[in-house]
């Protein structure tokens, strides 16, 4: 009833004005935007347009553009970008005119399998479901203080969605992982390792306790026996009843050689078989 | 007593817990437990660095002898309970939930005292500086739960001077009674302790701030406070209440400013077993190593208060108590509101356990946490004025700068916001965990 009373031309009156006012307003802006232009350096442009854009952090800057930046700069090689394959780490190289730069892939490995069913939990928390959060009440409700604690902290960051939780226990998709570290960076009890992408086996226990201590609380822990190092003392460490595969020996232990070993708990196992163990519910031997 | 409740100081926002619980302890007199086989002391009982052991596996030790001594200023002596034989030094539960290292000593039965230090009888003529030494060898650390050592505590820095000393007898906290039972049995202790640290501070205002739910506590430490220049202040009854910082509000009327200390505000804060202890540390010259703890729940056989020896195990104390009728939700060191969950019996008491709470598995039970609803009820209770929904939902989205701006460091955790959230959100959890996080990147 209303829209009635009202006058046909006091609409266009107003219609015409705001649009009168914008275009005007629009030429100003686009007037000084042309005549106090700041001129940036073009290349850090191309290079970010080149780069993935995940803005993952792996290389150790605030996200592509500062990394692009740094590039130009000639601070860091292009091939630092965990993200990037090869061939577009080559094609920022080329365009730059500068070294690719050699760059060890890397991945990350949630270096625990006490699933929920595997390892005993002292209480039951029943607060935020974040492992920062459990942290801070009694230290987690898992009895293992090194343990993953599975409520998914790392998944939630992760930029790729390369971390799975099955069966309360955080599980890395190698395919999916760059390597970047984010997880690792919030994980609140350091289980997360960032290692290089070559070795497809790994230790997956991080307690450093006694075997016989560990062996009450989780059936999957690493007892220390040092079977895996008596095989091949060149590819695998023992420190403090722990093993670890050596990253950084010239040969890393492949899929057979964790068969030759046969890990009486299962703790060193490749990454494959590490996931069809955790999604059965775990290892226990 | 004649003071109405219009009458009694208190702070702005708090709450007031409908059933405090403390009629299941308060009216049992404090007894003293038969002699145990074992105790196992924490090393650490004080906020700092923990002491060094100077004891090893084989010695044995008298009653007070001291087992580990302090490391640099900020940290506080250690001395046996009972005497016996050191059996270990290794991990045992801790009240926090991880393992902490803690000497075992297996009693003797003969109790025999070691020889303690000379009483100083004429404390008022004494060089302060020799009484912060006193209780600095006596390890006194407060006992009211944040177990700061306490000759720290009495020698605030110089440029911030001092004029009140305040005796925290409030025991806001639902379910504990050992600090009321304390001010009923031992009330001379309290006010000579009292005077000793206004003595060590040199300052004339000593006030001692009870909640009115303890009028005959207030009643007997107001007879003999007369002629002395201790005042006792009756507090209404609001958590919480015994915060240093609202007692500072209630009692002085100043504001410890934000980051600051109390004596920022000219205030020295002690709780009252603290100074009956300071009172046996310079009078009787004996160490810390008892005090009282009310174990207390619905699900108990006999809740009440008990002399408990530091290094008595959770299990030895609910055994006094006579055991349990239900399976508990439970088990809390303090109270049920800032108190900490435990996960093992084996857990000692320490200098600054004030209770043991059972709590029954329906008063455990946490409830759904749903949406804020936006009431603003706990902007009202929020005693330190912030606005936790606010902060909730800036932590819940990682936000921290926000919750930065937003004073979320100045959270005392007092729980009194997650108490009336009608939608059961886990604000103190969120503070916690944002404050931890913020902590992390300074």
């Amino acid at each position: 009833m209303m829209l009635c009373a009202v006058d046909p031309g006091q609409v266009l009156m107003a219609v015409a004005l705001m649009t009168g006012a914008g275009l005007l307003l629009g030429a100003v802006i686009g007037l000084v935007a042309r005549l106090f232009r700041v001129e940036g350096d073009s290349r850090v442009d191309l290079v970010t347009e080149l780069l993935p854009g995940a803005n993952c952090g792996g290389c150790g800057k605030a996200g592509c553009r500062d990394f692009a930046k740094s590039v130009v700069a000639g601070e860091n090689p292009p091939g630092k970008c965990p993200v990037s394959t090869r061939e577009q780490a080559s094609a920022i190289a080329l365009a730059l005119g500068v070294e690719v730069g050699e760059v060890v892939p890397k991945k990350a490995v949630v270096r625990c399998s006490g699933t929920l069913f595997t390892s005993d939990r002292v209480a039951y928390y029943s607060g935020i479901l974040k492992c920062s959060s459990a942290m801070l009440v009694g230290g987690g409700p898992k009895v293992c203080r090194y343990g993953c604690l599975g409520m998914g902290d790392c998944a939630r960051k992760c930029p790729f969605g390369a971390i799975e939780i099955v069966n309360n226990l955080a599980v890395v998709h190698e395919e999916l992982c760059v390597g970047c570290g984010s997880c690792a960076a919030v994980c609140p009890r350091g289980v997360i390792a960032i290692v290089p992408a070559a070795s497809a086996v790994h230790v997956y226990c991080n307690s450093p306790e006694k075997g016989a201590e560990k062996r009450k609380v989780c059936r999957s822990a690493c007892l220390g026996c040092g079977k895996c190092v008596r095989k091949d003392p060149e590819k695998f460490e023992l420190t403090a009843s722990l093993a670890r595969v050596k990253y950084s020996a010239p040969e890393v232990p492949d899929a057979a050689e964790v068969e030759a070993v046969g890990c009486p708990t299962g703790a060193l196992t490749t990454i494959g078989a590490h996931y069809q163990a955790i999604r059965k519910g775990g290892t226990e031997k | 007593m004649n003071k109405s409740s219009r009458d009694v100081m208190t702070f702005e926002g708090g709450i007031h817990p409908a059933d405090s619980g403390k009629a299941l302890s308060e009216n049992r007199p404090t007894l003293t437990p038969p002699l145990l086989e074992r105790y196992q002391v924490l090393l650490c009982e004080n906020v700092g660095k923990p002491p060094k052991p100077v004891v090893k596996p084989g010695d044995l030790v008298g009653k007070y002898q001291l087992l580990a001594a302090a490391e640099g200023f900020v940290s506080a002596n250690l001395h046996a309970p009972t005497s016996g034989k050191v059996v270990k030094i290794g991990e045992v539960p801790g009240p926090m939930g991880i393992p902490a290292p803690a000497i075992e000593i297996e009693a003797d039965g003969e109790d025999a005292a070691a020889e303690v230090f000379p009483p100083l009888d004429d404390w008022r003529d004494t060089d302060p500086k020799v009484l912060i030494g006193r209780i600095a060898d006596c390890g006194l650390v407060g006992m009211g739960g944040a177990s700061f050592p306490t000759h720290v505590k009495l020698s605030p820095p110089p440029d911030k001077p001092v004029d009140t000393l305040i005796l925290n007898g409030a025991e806001c906290e639902p379910f504990l009674t050992a600090d009321h039972r304390l001010m009923l049995e031992h009330p001379r202790d309290v006010i000579t302790g009292a005077q000793i640290m206004a003595h060590i501070l040199g300052v004339n205002r000593i006030c001692i701030g009870i909640e009115i739910n303890k009028r005959d506590a207030i009643e007997s430490l107001e007879t003999l406070a007369e002629g002395t220049p201790v005042r006792i202040v009756p507090l209404k009854v609001r958590y919480p209440q015994g915060s240093e910082k609202h007692l500072i509000r209630a009692i002085a009327g100043r504001e410890v400013p934000s980051g600051g200390l109390p004596a920022d505000a000219g205030c020295v804060v002690q709780n009252v077993a603290t100074a009956a202890a300071c009172s046996d540390a310079v009078l009787h010259g004996l160490p810390l190593v008892e005090r009282i703890v009310t174990v207390t729940g619905e699900v108990l056989c006999h809740p009440g208060n008990w002399k408990l020896r530091i290094g008595t195990p959770l299990l030895e104390a609910l055994r006094l108590a006579g055991g349990v009728t239900d399976e508990p939700g439970k088990i809390i060191f303090g109270g049920p509101m800032m108190g900490f969950a435990q996960r093992s019996l084996g857990v000692p008491i320490a200098k600054n356990t004030s209770g043991i709470l059972l709590l029954t598995r329906e008063e455990a039970l946490r409830h759904r946490s749903t949406s804020c609803i936006r009431c603003g009820r706990c902007l009202q209770g929020c005693p330190m004025h912030l606005s936790p929904c606010l902060l909730a939902t800036a932590i819940e989205n990682g936000r921290w700068n926000l919750a930065a701006q937003n004073h979320v460091m100045d959270c005392i955790e007092c729980g009194a916001c997650a108490y009336v959230c009608p939608a059961h959100r886990p604000l103190v959890q969120l503070m916690r965990s944002a404050k931890m996080e913020l902590r992390k990147r300074k």
